[in-house]
């Protein structure tokens, strides 16, 4: 046993070890590596190399002898291994540290991220902390905070599982999370779609933003037309320009598709060029672009092909529209940007039509249509079943024109059915029709739409609204799940927007929530137990609450630091 | 450490959780929303009322200073996800857990847990009855007789094996040695028993197998020829010898009172027994302590402590050379907040620092080390090592540490720049247990 304690010949390495024991040498090498071709091969056939063959002891015992006494030698004598190519390290992050008890709600929401969505209906009174991540990720987001290193791997694996959360993700977990991505082929997709995050070069060092134009990711490209256009429309078109011809089709679509931050009349020869770009998608992209801007040549051209369409009904007292949609879709339309073939089930014509009136600015509606305003406009009665496809492309191009006229005027009163408005009865471009409005009007317009037509259709308006819900829109919510529960339905049937209520509910609606926790008695008409499982709905929704309000008190910087920080605004931001 | 009642953060609550499910149920339970009657205590208790799906509350009682936990939950898991979310609670929110007077329901445990550990402490070993010596040697006696027979036996088939050669072992497949392992079972010897076990997973492990057969066979067989001549074996290595074959090690020795730093707890289980490790490190006696706990069919060990938290308590170690497992003693106040990473050195320092550990336990795997300035670094083909962040030198990373998420958390923590880690240094590398950084706060827990 003794012996085992002797010196060490401090030869072996901890990473030669591997490569010593892992192959077998033809004999004549180590002493260890002959003991091993020894036993593998065993003492009946082979003989242990003479020197360990001590007296009277049979060849086994003495082999293993000789290899313990080699194993714990070489074990005690190990080296350390030669250190390989250090990675360059990560670059800094100015930001300032996240305060100790946000840090701590973040470990919280980050372990809670794989629970499994509650089973079933029924989802107890607890919060649901995996759906106020993107929350508490906008609010960290906004205040600018730099994430702590140690929670960046659960920060990426979020993201990775759940595409919403990655931009959000991306912002927080900076430069040192692009670095980690960098390392592990699971975070891949960080590369591809970061915001930003590396250091950026100056805008205004030419040849640092050139090089890195030339040079670097797509990622990092996109980020940096994006901060040139900030400092400068032109230098941004002129970096596009440089290389346009040399870019890869999706790239220039990506690279096109940027340009719609900040669109403006600067950019229309621009575009204008790429309307002869040898891809399909990059043409209707910039037609598209042209089209959102009233004054571009794109946009005089296609509004003279619309208006040949569309005239008031001389046949009549001049109180209707005829349309008389396109017969052709000529190069020239085509170089503008209108797809010639029709999805399939749809008519050629009218095809042409909705993209005609879709890209022609709304300005040039009342001048045709007999000086009416936009309000006059659609209550108008159209022709030989043409107001369906006409009102759907006034919709379209109210929303792409972001005209908050058009936008209340196809709306029509929030009182109204949505089957009989004038512009569309789909909630989807209803929703898009109201992204156009300003924040309050928005919340006001879909208070009104809830308190004549209740929850059960109202999901995805709800959808647009900024958050926290302004009062009106809260207090419209909030009576209408009221009403559901003195309906007797069950609080599943409007699990949608109780989630969506949880999450976007002003957080100083908990006080006058309380009142509902209760478990009303039991009446004739309600569904059997339908008291209880509201009052455990509204209480997670109460806890819920409070839970956002700690969220946001934690995130708020200490008060000596917070002079020169602004508070996020939460509006526009939708959930 | 004199302000009693330190709150443990949220990692710190986290860490004591059994196992992942009770870490998500306890999250859910860390709102106001559910609490009643919370309160906390300036010596370092905390309770509250939960609300679950009865009609009663779950009590629910912790004593951070043991640390101990009760609940009237049916739970078999420990803590219980009412314990978890009442601690979490805590550490996210202290307005909610404010300073009250114990109820009475909470009172009453809290009271029998002092009257406790003050018996205990003047009483020393209360424990059994003395059973009769002599009734124990023959006992003792009889048992080392078995084990004898077994080491004789498996000498005997370490012996077949050379004589045949290693390379039948790979044919011979897994039946062989879990037949063999049974014996030593039956032999009384648990700890040849598990050797034995782990010899039959290498012909499977791998390019290089029969090399570490033949070390791992031949350190079985010097712990065979060291029980088969114990006489001739000096103390304290003969008890190293008697712990390995695997005879209990009862605590010997005075017990340490220190502040220890807990710097890590981990879990690993064979199926049956969930073996929970706690590696502590006293500030001021700078001594190593590995407190082991065991958790049978489906159980997670009762002890559980605050990783990163600096506890005022007092161990006891086991015998035998090398060996630095210490039973869990009294703990004096509740967990305090710790300064900074415990002293280190150079991957260099570390691998010595192993190789001496060896001198008195030649079947030592792995020796605990704290790593002072090195980088974590990516390597060729999938691996890492730690390097000296001044010089050449690095330790790769062991094989177990690679697929673990902590490697990640490393990596992260480091940013390319140096840190301070805390792990297992042993010969098939080293394992990160715990980090460091200068631009973090606290321990971050990387297992």
């Amino acid at each position: 046993m003794t012996d085992t304690t002797t010196t060490a010949d401090r030869t072996s390495t901890l990473a030669g070890e591997t490569a010593a024991t892992a192959t077998v040498p033809d004999a004549g090498g180590t002493p260890w590596e002959d003991l091993v071709v020894s036993a593998l091969l065993g003492t009946d056939r082979r003989t242990p190399p003479a020197g360990i063959l001590a007296a009277g002891k049979d060849a086994p015992v003495a082999l293993l002898d000789a290899a313990a006494l080699l194993t714990v030698r070489r074990r005690a004598g190990l080296l350390p291994a030669r250190a390989a190519e250090r990675p360059e390290p990560a670059p800094r992050d100015t930001r300032p540290p996240l305060p100790e008890p946000a840090r701590q709600r973040l470990v919280q929401l980050l372990a809670d991220r794989a629970a499994p969505a509650g089973a079933g209906g029924r989802r107890g009174t607890a919060p649901d902390l995996t759906e106020l991540l993107p929350q508490w990720l906008a609010t960290a987001g906004a205040y600018g905070y730099r994430a702590p290193a140690s929670v960046l791997p659960a920060l990426l694996d979020a993201a990775r599982a759940r595409t919403d959360l990655r931009p959000g993700a991306l912002t927080f977990a900076g430069p040192r999370g692009l670095w980690l991505a960098r390392l592990n082929p699971e975070w891949k997709f960080a590369l591809r779609g970061a915001p930003g995050g590396s250091a950026l070069p100056d805008v205004h060092d030419k040849e640092a933003v050139g090089a890195l134009w030339q040079e670097g990711l797509f990622v990092e490209r996109v980020t940096l037309l994006a901060a040139v256009r900030a400092a400068g429309p032109e230098a941004a078109l002129e970096l596009l320009a440089s290389t346009w011809q040399t870019e890869r089709a999706e790239d220039r679509l990506m690279f096109l598709d940027s340009l719609r931050t900040g669109l403006s009349g600067a950019d229309e020869a621009f575009l204008e060029q790429a309307l002869s770009d040898r891809s399909r998608n990059v043409r209707s992209t910039a037609a598209e672009l042209l089209s959102a801007l009233p004054r571009s040549a794109l946009a005089g051209r296609m509004a003279a092909r619309a208006v040949t369409c569309v005239s008031l009904d001389r046949t009549g007292d001049g109180s209707a529209i005829a349309v008389e949609a396109p017969h052709e879709c000529d190069t020239d339309m085509q170089r503008d940007g209108v797809v010639a073939t029709p999805p399939a089930g749809r008519g050629e014509r009218s095809w042409w039509l909705g993209q005609l009136v879709e890209a022609a600015p709304l300005g040039v509606w009342p001048e045709r249509l007999g000086g009416r305003a936009p309000e006059e406009i659609v209550t108008l009665p159209v022709r030989d079943g043409w107001q369906d496809e006409l009102h759907a492309a006034w919709c379209r191009a109210a929303v792409r024109q972001r005209d908050a006229h058009w936008s209340r005027v196809l709306l029509g009163p929030p009182s109204a059915s949505p089957a009989a408005g004038p512009g569309t009865s789909s909630f989807a471009e209803r929703a898009k029709l109201l992204a156009t409005l300003e924040g309050g009007e928005r919340a006001e317009w879909v208070a009104a739409f809830i308190a004549a037509h209740g929850l059960s259709e109202a999901f995805q308006l709800l959808g647009v609204c900024a958050v926290p819900w302004a009062d009106p829109l809260g207090r419209a919510v909030v009576d209408a799940l009221d009403i559901a529960r003195d309906a007797g339905s069950y609080p599943w049937s409007f699990s949608g927007v109780m989630g969506l209520a949880e999450r976007c509910l002003n957080p100083s609606e908990a006080g006058r929530l309380e009142l509902l926790t209760a478990t009303p008695d039991e009446t004739e008409a309600a569904s059997p137990g339908a008291g209880g499982y509201w009052s455990e709905a509204f209480q997670r929704l109460v806890s819920t609450l409070r839970l956002r309000a700690t969220m946001q008190a934690e995130l708020a910087p200490p008060a000596p630091a917070r002079r020169g920080v602004t508070p996020p605004s939460a509006g526009g931001r939708s959930c | 450490m004199d302000k009693a009642g330190v709150r443990w953060t949220t990692e710190q609550v986290l860490a004591l959780a059994p196992d992942d499910s009770s870490r998500k149920a306890g999250n859910k339970l860390s709102t106001a929303g559910p609490w009643s009657e919370a309160g906390s205590s300036a010596a370092g208790a905390v309770w509250g009322l939960c609300k679950g799906s009865g009609s009663k509350p779950y009590r629910t009682v912790v004593d951070t200073t043991g640390p101990a936990y009760k609940c009237s939950c049916p739970s078999r898991k420990f803590p219980c996800k009412h314990a978890l979310g009442l601690l979490l609670l805590r550490a996210a929110d202290e307005a909610a857990v404010g300073e009250a007077e114990a109820p009475d329901w909470a009172r009453e445990w809290l009271d029998t847990r002092e009257k406790r550990s003050g018996g205990e402490g003047g009483g020393g070993g209360t424990a059994a009855p003395a059973a009769d010596p002599e009734a124990a040697r023959r006992r003792a006696e009889r048992r080392a007789g078995r084990i004898t027979a077994g080491a004789v036996e498996l000498e005997q088939r370490l012996a077949d094996l050379l004589r045949g050669g290693l390379a039948s072992a790979e044919q011979a497949g897994y039946g062989l040695w879990e037949e063999t392992a049974a014996r030593m079972v039956d032999a009384q010897a648990p700890g040849l028993a598990s050797r034995v076990r782990e010899l039959g997973a290498i012909p499977g492990s791998g390019p290089g197998w029969p090399a570490r057969l033949l070390e791992e066979s031949s350190l079985l067989h010097l712990l065979n020829a060291g029980w088969l001549g114990l006489d001739g074996v000096p103390e304290p290595l003969a008890t190293t010898v008697r712990t390995r074959v695997g005879l209990p090690s009862p605590s010997s020795g005075a017990p340490v009172r220190d502040h220890w730093l807990v710097l890590a707890q981990y879990d690993t289980s064979d199926g049956k027994v969930v073996t929970r490790r706690v590696w502590l490190r006293g500030r001021d006696s700078g001594r190593w302590a590995l407190v082991l706990s065991f958790g049978a069919a489906g159980r997670s060990p009762q002890l559980s402590l605050p990783v990163g938290a600096l506890l005022d308590a007092a161990v006891t170690p086991h015998g035998g050379g090398g060996q630095l497992r210490a039973d869990w003693g009294e703990q004096f106040g509740a967990p305090g907040a710790v300064g900074g990473p415990p002293p280190g050195g150079s991957t260099s320092d570390a691998l010595a620092a192993y190789g001496s550990a060896l001198r008195d336990d030649p079947w030592l795997e792995s020796w605990p080390v704290t790593l002072t300035d090195v980088i974590p670094v990516p390597g060729p083909g999938g691996g890492w090592q730690v390097a000296d962040a001044n010089g050449e030198s690095a330790l790769p990373l062991a094989p177990a540490a690679l697929a673990r998420p902590g490697l990640w958390k490393l990596a992260a923590l480091s940013g390319g720049g140096p840190v301070t880690i805390f792990g297992e240094c042993g010969h098939r590398g080293f394992h990160p247990l715990a980090g460091w950084s200068p631009e973090a706060t606290g321990t971050v827990v990387l297992t």
